[in-house]
């Protein structure tokens, strides 16, 4: 139990030690532009449509789902506003930041771990290539940056899920349920929401990096980077999830 | 009967010959008690080929990987072109690898790349300002060297052992480095493919200048290839000499190696 609480201590530090390398690295030259472009492709632009499958149902089986008690109450037209509420504030974003966890954060840390184990890091350790830069902190840059745009389209088609699901039982005119929608929602509805997602992008790459990077020699450590880097990234985001809440709730 | 070791003494080098690498005293524990180099002492002089033979385990990568910074010893010194690589900061240190080339086992090509890529890659590291062509040209003369051209567009993955070990070459040489360390570079190879890649280590340091350690147990490579032979043993350099005057040796660990080559 001690031993285990030690090595948890251990990987926090090692893990923060990990980050804050990332800020030092990231402003100093050479900038690795060409890869960072590469990742942002393979990470933001190959992951939309997981991403637009995942968000229709969202919306689909959330609309269908509330349907049902707001019509006990005679608060049916609240639909359309409820569902882009509870998509932006919360569940777009989480929802997509675990598939982004289990999708991205599982890949980096496999091709990381398997880097290191074939000994690909130390080529370019050896050439004088700084593999931190080249492969770390463009991975992290593009997470950080390609989350929030994976959950802003999820929010999109999680909205074109709700219409779908609210026209299985009537017909609402796609305009009209659009302008519910503006109507119901505020600048303090999406911008926290959006600040948590750069927080999420941030930790599914460096969870994924930091995993990887540290596996130790041999092929099984390139399964056991993989599969805790899913574990510790989907926990963080449900911390930062309610560290988010709480000061949102504070401030707002 | 083991013969006493007689580890390289670098006060003692012939005054014509300029040492471009320099080892004394290296010590490595791993795990606090897998005590791997017990005190390594050697001198590669310039346009000389060392070959270093011993068994598994007894410290041959260890070593090299000393040299390059990927493994920091315990205690002794490293001197690279007259210079501590110990003591010296990333920056410096990366000064000096550029001038290292670096042949891994396995070759250790980035498995998401082209073989363009790969050497590509290692190139605009260090020279940002090439022009598209210039890379491209480059990368060709690279491949030329080591008669692999035509695999430009291939994928690691489409490689035989043998294609990667020489793209892995190439990928050292494009950097056109004055050293060359080669960490077993002809094992799991056939006979064959193995006299290649010792015919092309050679032809390269006939044609690039270079000085290079050899880690191998392939006698044949050795045979080929070696200058001067340093067979370690258990983390210290056991005996030394050339192919010739270690085959007329009569330690039994010395002849050991030679004996597989007669079977």
């Amino acid at each position: 139990m001690i031993l285990s609480l030690k090595n948890t201590f251990s990987q926090i530090g090692s893990a923060t030690l990990f980050a804050s390398r990332f800020f030092k690295e990231i402003i100093m030259p050479p900038y690795e532009t060409k890869e960072f472009l590469k990742q942002c492709y393979a990470i933001g632009y190959k992951s939309f449509p997981l991403v637009a499958i995942t968000g229709f149902i969202m919306g689909l089986v959330l609309t269908i789902q509330s349907r049902p008690t707001l019509v006990t109450f005679g608060a049916e037209s609240w639909l359309p506003g409820m569902v882009a509420l509870s998509l932006i504030r919360e569940i777009a974003p989480v929802i997509t930041a675990l598939i982004c966890a289990g999708k991205i954060s599982s890949g980096i840390g496999a091709e990381l771990g398997s880097m290191k184990v074939t000994e690909q890091i130390d080529a370019m350790e050896v050439s004088a290539i700084n593999p931190y830069k080249y492969l770390v902190v463009t991975r992290i840059l593009a997470c950080t940056l390609m989350v929030p745009i994976l959950v802003f389209f999820a929010d999109a088609i999680g909205i074109l899920g709700g219409y779908a699901g609210i026209n299985i039982h009537g017909d609402v005119n796609f305009r009209r349920y659009l302008t519910q929608i503006i109507q119901s929602l505020e600048f303090l509805d999406v911008i926290p929401a959006t600040i948590k997602t750069f927080f999420f992008g941030f930790f599914i790459g460096m969870i994924g990096c930091f995993k990887g990077f540290n596996a130790s020699n041999g092929t099984e450590s390139v399964g056991k980077a993989a599969n805790s880097a899913v574990v510790t990234a989907s926990l963080s985001i449900f911390i930062i999830d309610m560290v988010a809440v709480q000061i949102t709730d504070l401030f707002f | 009967m083991i013969k006493e070791k007689k580890n390289s003494d670098p006060k003692s080098k012939d005054k014509n010959q300029t040492p471009i690498i320099e080892i004394k005293n290296l010590h490595k524990t791993f795990g606090g008690d897998n005590e791997v180099l017990k005190g390594i002492n050697l001198t590669v002089n310039k346009g000389e080929d060392l070959v270093i033979l011993g068994r598994s385990g007894s410290g041959k990568s260890v070593t090299i990987k000393c040299i390059v910074g990927l493994i920091e010893p315990d205690q002794g010194e490293i001197k690279v072109f007259d210079e501590n690589v110990l003591n010296l900061s990333k920056e410096e240190l990366n000064k000096i690898r550029v001038k290292i080339g670096f042949l891994f086992q396995s070759a250790a090509l980035y498995d998401s790349m082209s073989v363009r890529e790969n050497l590509a890659l290692t190139l605009t590291a260090h020279k940002r300002d090439l022009s598209p062509n210039e890379v491209e040209n480059e990368v060709m003369e690279a491949l030329e060297n080591v008669g692999l051209s035509d695999a430009i567009d291939k994928m690691p993955s489409e490689l035989s052992g043998g294609m990667r070990k020489r793209i892995g070459l190439a990928r050292t040489l494009i950097l056109k480095p004055e050293i060359i360390l080669y960490d077993e570079p002809t094992t799991g190879l056939d006979t064959i493919t193995s006299r290649e890649i010792s015919e092309l280590i050679l032809d390269i340091k006939h044609k690039q200048k270079t000085s290079s350690i050899i880690i191998t147990h392939d006698m044949a490579c050795a045979k080929m290839t070696a200058d001067r032979i340093m067979v370690l043993k258990d983390g210290v350099i056991h005996t030394e000499g050339t192919y010739e005057e270690l085959e007329k040796d009569e330690d039994e660990w010395v002849r050991s190696f030679f004996e597989s080559v007669k079977l």
